[in-house]
């Protein structure tokens, strides 16, 4: 198992293009439905609330809370074989929907469900972005 | 007297379990099959239904039954609530029996994903061709493979809201491994220690190895008829008694999480009021266990303890043999096979019928099962018994 080998890189689709154009331009953009007013994460073609079709992208404001992570220590793709150790978590976002996702810029050791994040975008390749999270400074 | 029987199990196969390789998941589903039909009594054509329930994309299809060489049946489908599928078979053909749509139904269930060259590690992680598109190739991205991550996240809430510990989560692995001890079944005999469990490497924190299930090639059937044919065959029929799904919807939009209450609670409260007996009527549970985490939320949902409490709960071993409350009385997935809800299913038809020899539990008039599936997402309980019951 090669220790250079790439993390694997999204390839924004249709749907979830403004997803990733807004990480790129150091933005969380999440789905917001014109009909019931809702946010939905993760995207998708229709509302998971009202099943409408009028589905928009609004900014987020980034803000959110560890819900709860796990650390992961199983090589399950190569590019990840430099990495372990890495937390998953899962962030509560103030808008009302949540996200898994990466917490970054702290020891694992150091992650408590309940610590307020912010959200910050990390290049990851061939011109994407993606969002990852960082603890807000005390 | 407990509610009256919605369909009797006759028969049961299972095949060996684990690294037997070369197999194709229904060749294992052949033996188990045939296995079934001898412990019955029955004839090939005596079965008119076929449910077939696989993990991974695998020849388990409809065209499984041409494999098997079945004809004239009546009812066939492939079906999937992921771990929770046997509930949901076992649902569907005792439903199917009553209103005659056939007479004697196979449920099966064979997975065949060990290859020399792919271990259980490997096994259900996910894709692993890139590029990935959107929202898988997000997930992909953040290293967010497989069932383990999603578990692990769990129970690491469950930790915080409860303060449940690993030493909660290790005495349901090693009392399991006790039970596996007794089962010719079983794949894990080794005897296993508290330090055992603390000692062994992280998979997903706060999962350890010993808190994983194993991943088996093998097979399950079992055979189900209506309670009046079940008298005249060869074993004792085993009653279901109570059969109830629940799947309350959890995901990303809701805010609500299944580290708080699972399916189990509704499932469960419904299928005890079907069957017309409480929770301190059960003898046994075979409780799907995919993750140790997975049997102490289970155990609080169904009300044995409070929620938050399974932990404390269990402290005292009563899963375990010689407890109060026996539980995986074959291992379980843990330590005995990996066959998605056909392993509580076909430990629950063991003791029902009394034939759990050194394992056998001193209560089996009504045993308590479980299916679960995707994140703790889907839940099936049934309720076995020896007793046809009614009157």
């Amino acid at each position: 198992m090669s220790q250079s080998a790439a993390k694997p890189v999204p390839v924004p689709d249709e749907i979830s293009a403004p997803f990733f154009d807004g990480a790129r331009a150091g933005h969380l953009m999440l789905q917001h439905c014109t009909a019931c007013g809702k946010w939905s994460f993760p995207v998708r073609e229709r509302c998971p609330h009202c099943l409408g079709a009028k589905l928009g992208w609004r900014a987020a404001s980034g803000r959110g809370t560890l819900y709860t992570f796990a650390i992961m220590h199983q090589v399950m793709n190569p590019g990840f074989a430099a990495e372990v150790p890495y937390n998953v978590s899962q962030i509560d976002l103030a808008e009302g929907v949540r996200m898994v996702a990466n917490v970054i810029g702290i020891a694992n050791d150091q992650l408590r469900i309940g610590m307020e994040l912010q959200a910050v975008f990390e290049d990851v390749g061939m011109g994407v972005s993606i969002p990852k999270f960082r603890p807000v400074a005390a | 007297m407990a509610n009256s029987s919605k369909g009797a199990i006759v028969g049961l196969g299972v095949t060996p379990m684990g690294k037997i390789y070369g197999r194709r998941a229904v060749d294992f589903a052949a033996e188990a099959i045939a296995l079934a039909l001898e412990d019955a009594g029955l004839q090939k054509s005596d079965i008119d239904g076929l449910l077939i329930n696989a993990n991974l994309p695998n020849d388990m299809t409809p065209g499984a039954q041409m494999i098997l060489g079945f004809e004239n049946l009546t009812l066939v489908n492939v079906m999937t609530a992921y771990g929770s599928t046997g509930g949901s078979m076992m649902q569907y053909a005792c439903m199917a029996i009553r209103e005659g749509l056939a007479k004697t139904i196979v449920l099966v269930y064979a997975d065949a994903p060990l290859t020399p060259s792919r271990g259980a590690g490997q096994s259900y992680s996910g894709p692993h061709r890139f590029p990935l598109g959107g929202m898988t190739g997000l997930k992909a991205a953040y290293g967010d493979f497989g069932a383990n991550l999603g578990y692990a996240m769990a129970a690491q809430r469950h930790m915080h809201l409860y303060g449940t510990t690993e030493g909660h989560l290790g005495i349901v692995a090693v009392g399991q491994r006790k039970w596996a001890q007794m089962s010719p079944w079983a794949q894990m005999k080794a005897p296993m220690t508290m330090a055992d469990h603390h000692n062994s490497r992280w998979i997903a924190e706060p999962l350890r190895l010993l808190d994983c299930c194993l991943v088996s090639n093998g097979a399950v059937a079992i055979i189900v008829t209506s309670a009046d044919r079940a008298r005249d065959l060869r074993q004792p029929p085993v009653h279901v008694l109570g059969y109830a799904q629940s799947a309350p919807g959890d995901n990303l939009d809701t805010s609500r999480h299944p580290a708080v209450e699972t399916g189990a609670a509704r499932s469960g409260e419904t299928a005890f009021r079907m069957a017309g007996i409480t929770r301190a009527d059960i003898g046994s549970c075979q409780l799907y266990d995919c993750y140790t985490y997975t049997v102490l939320v289970t155990l609080e949902d169904y009300g044995f303890c409070a929620k938050g409490e399974g932990g404390p709960f269990v402290a005292d071993g009563k899963l375990g043999p010689g407890g109060a409350l026996p539980t995986n009385t074959g291992g379980g997935q843990l330590s005995g096979y990996y066959m998605w809800a056909f392993t509580p299913m076909s430990e629950a038809i063991v003791q029902a019928r009394g034939q759990g020899g050194a394992r056998q539990v001193p209560n089996r008039d009504f045993t308590l099962v479980s299916g679960n599936g995707g994140i703790l997402n889907f839940h099936s309980t049934m309720i076995f018994s020896p007793h046809e019951g009614g009157g």
